[in-house]
């Protein structure tokens, strides 16, 4: 990997991505990098798609990943990766949750969720690492620790030594959480590594 | 932080997105006063006041508030300041969580005061510190504006020396510069006049606005975040960063034109410093090639520019849409549910979370304009319908919209005799910005105990007779309460109480879920057609109705995710079927 880089988080608003967003972004900084990240708040978070974008390197300025430019994509819902398929390059990397969310139209049955949606990605010759962050994090204790299973997940494609996550999560996450916490990271870092 | 080590002593605001975390931040901070405001011209005003008895104050609001605002805006340009005076607007270009995208440097250059806009977070803290200083030293208030690609972004910051205001606290008495009747106001606006001549002195000045050398073949003119973008689109340029984009630099600009062989002036919304830098008679590029809706980015910037210089993307894939919906268990949700099913009511609606019962399944709401907009239209709209409108027209507002403006219209309502429903969606908390307290919370804003507002009292004493508080959870008696209302032939409140789910003491509450007992869905899509993101529909083929025991003709049945579910037994109380019920039991 390059010393800069864009990574693109994207899932459905109240998945823990603002703080899976924030704990890379932290472990960016503390290995020295400039890192800017950009997330959208509000309406859009009320179960609707979201994304939050972080970029790093040795200066930074858009806060915002161009089209075409991002080289780690981390979806929390399987089929919110393919939504950012024009953000994507040759070489990016993309580590999915299989996890299924339903939007309303198929919840009500009007539409199924599409079959086979990461193929689309895939078949482009991009890299997919699927991930199944919910039953991970169920085994380590508590199913809201998924975003962390993908961060650990993801943590193989950066350049930052395991310590500097732990560290992180171990000042970044409130006392109680921060087990669990690591015990997904560590989870999620199996997968990769 | 910025405010604080600027000295910042009382700060005020109403939640906005994007600008609600600002207060939240300053809160955090000893020696601040900071408090939620009900609306944007209360917050201004406490500000204000907190000027004239000399220190440093700021007021915190979303680009729609300056709008609330804007009555305070106007005036205190003349008056101007003791303690330093800074007025955050968190504009939101693109319109990620807002009814228009309205471009609030127009304000600086109607209200006659300066406009100083950072294009990242170190720059924010830096110029915001800056700002308390040109507020003082020119006896001005000071716009901000930041954009949604500013205030959400987090970059890094380095603690800096703490300021302190050159005024000094106390009671001082200059009616002259502070009493704005006519003759007074005569005499303030010469004065306006000349701060805004030494202003533009400060904007031909390095302190916010300066030249990037870099090559002259094309010179760019920019501001804000949209810098950024053209600093990374193209990176060997030379650039004029204006900081301070009113007054403008008129000497600044004309040499910088005349130093490039095409100036492009990039700006996110309206031409503003377009037209302002034609009006000098400088030839340049600007939204002829730049567009006029929606946030910019690098790669718009650059292919504006040069067309030629577009990457070759992978085409989207074609997904369903995923809109942002109530959350599961969410109170409002037996409101809108009820009003969907009265197809002849008109339902005037208003801004929060609420206004989300506009989609569908439930398409409950008619009308959004603006906070406190509900119980206003509606009465507009009863006063025009007359006799077709009688039973037909409810407006919705928040417990915050309703503290916010909403009391005013009901006011109105009640005073000119409206004939119709105000449905006050209380869910104690101001939800839709990240669950803020207001003024009927019973907490302040670092969520100590506070005075709350009785809001059955506060209808009842504005005049209201009937008002009735409901459990919206509870469908069947919000259908009585809301058709008990509609008969009556005065102005009529209905009050649905129930805490908002993401609440800490709702959301991290023992879960309790209800689960799906299948084999006895009949697939009436009852529950489903609450639209409750807990709540799923699978279709199935006759074959598949008869193979999982059903009869042949079932469409399909609904299930339940129960990590999704937090109880609230709507789905239970509208199953007939005895197929929802609690889990285990």
């Amino acid at each position: 990997m390059a010393a800069t880089g864009n990574i693109l988080f994207s899932g459905v608003g109240g998945q823990g991505i603002l703080l899976a967003s924030e704990v890379t972004a932290y472990a960016l900084l503390a290995a020295g990098y400039d890192a800017k990240k950009s997330e959208v708040h509000g309406m859009a978070q009320r179960g609707g798609s979201v994304t939050a974008q972080l970029r790093y390197g040795d200066k930074v300025y858009s806060p915002l990943i161009e089209p075409g430019k991002a080289d780690i994509l981390i979806s929390f819902e399987m089929m919110e990766a393919t939504r950012y398929l024009p953000y994507l390059h040759k070489e990016s990397k993309v580590i999915v949750n299989t996890q299924q969310i339903k939007p309303p139209s198929v919840a009500m049955g009007q539409i199924p969720y599409p079959d086979d949606v990461l193929d689309a990605i895939s078949s482009q010759g991009i890299q997919v690492v699927a991930v199944d962050a919910f039953d991970i994090a169920k085994d380590a204790g508590e199913v809201k620790a998924a975003n962390i299973v993908m961060v650990g997940a993801m943590s193989a494609f950066l350049p930052m030594e395991v310590a500097v996550y732990e560290s992180i999560i171990n000042t970044r996450i409130p006392e109680r959480f921060r087990e669990v916490n690591l015990k997904a990271f560590a989870a999620g870092r199996a997968i990769t590594a | 932080m910025a405010a604080y080590e600027a000295g910042v002593k009382v700060a005020s605001g109403y939640p906005g997105t994007p600008s609600t975390e600002i207060m939240e931040n300053l809160s955090k901070y000893e020696g601040v006063y900071t408090e939620w405001a009900p609306n944007e011209k209360v917050g201004l005003e406490v500000a204000i006041g907190a000027s004239f008895a000399g220190v440093r104050s700021f007021a915190t609001m979303k680009h729609v508030g300056v709008n609330v605002a804007a009555d305070p805006l106007f005036t205190v340009s003349y008056t101007g300041v003791r303690g330093g005076l800074v007025i955050i607007t968190a504009d939101d270009p693109e319109m990620h969580s807002s009814q228009n995208e309205q471009d609030n440097r127009n304000y600086a250059y109607a209200a006659k005061l300066p406009m100083i806009e950072p294009s990242e977070p170190a720059e924010a803290k830096k110029f915001l510190k800056a700002s308390y200083e040109l507020s003082e030293e020119y006896d001005t208030p000071v716009l901000f504006r930041i954009t949604t690609r500013v205030a959400h972004v987090k970059g890094v910051l380095h603690k800096g020396e703490m300021m302190e205001s050159s005024a000094t606290c106390g009671i001082e008495k200059a009616p002259a510069k502070i009493v704005m009747l006519p003759g007074n106001a005569r005499n303030r606006r010469k004065v306006v006049e000349e701060r805004m001549g030494k202003l533009r002195e400060v904007a031909e000045s390095d302190t916010f606005n300066m030249v990037e050398p870099g090559d002259t073949k094309r010179g760019f003119i920019t501001g804000g975040v949209a810098y950024l973008y053209v600093k990374e689109a193209f990176p060997e340029a030379t650039v004029l960063k204006l900081g301070m984009t009113w007054p403008l630099p008129e000497k600044k600009i004309k040499e910088f034109a005349a130093s490039v062989d095409e100036l492009f002036v990039v700006e996110e919304l309206d031409p503003f410093l377009e037209h302002h830098i034609k009006a000098m008679g400088v030839a340049c590029h600007g939204k002829d090639l730049i567009p006029s809706q929606g946030e910019l980015n690098t790669s718009i910037v650059r292919t504006a520019i040069d067309p030629d210089s577009a990457l070759k993307l992978f085409a989207p894939a074609d997904l369903p849409m995923r809109p942002p919906n109530m959350c599961a268990g969410c109170p409002h949700r037996g409101v809108f549910f009820n009003l969907s099913k009265m197809k002849d009511v008109f339902v005037s609606g208003d801004i929060g979370c609420y206004t989300l019962g506009f989609l569908p399944p439930l398409s409950a709401m008619d009308s959004c304009v603006c906070m406190g907009a509900s119980v206003t239209i509606a009465h507009g709209m009863a006063k025009a319908l007359r006799e077709k409108g009688k039973g037909k027209i409810v407006s919705v507002i928040g417990d915050s919209t309703f503290c916010h403006t909403g009391i005013n219209g009901l006011m109105n309502s009640v005073y000119n005799d409206s004939k119709t429903v105000l449905v006050i969606l209380d869910n104690r908390i101001t939800a839709m910005t990240g669950q803020q307290n207001n003024p009927a919370s019973g907490c302040n804003i670092k969520g100590e105990a506070a005075n709350a507002i009785d809001l059955e009292a506060l209808c009842k004493a504005v005049g209201v007779k009937h008002v009735e508080t409901v459990n919206p959870h509870d469908i069947a008696a919000c259908k009585k309460a809301l058709k008990a209302a509609l008969e009556i032939d005065e102005m009529a409140v209905v009050i649905s109480r129930a805490p908002c789910v993401l609440l800490p003491e709702i959301k991290n509450a023992a879960p309790n879920p209800y689960n799906t007992r299948t084999e006895n869905c009949v697939g009436c899509r009852s529950c489903v057609n609450l639209g409750c993101p807990a709540i799923s529909w699978t279709n199935m083929t006759p074959e598949e109705a008869v193979a999982k025991g059903y009869k042949e003709k079932q469409k399909g049945f609904a299930v339940i995710n129960e990590v999704q579910c937090n109880g609230c037994g709507q789905c239970a109380s509208l199953c007939k079927f005895e197929a929802i019920n609690r889990k285990g039991e």
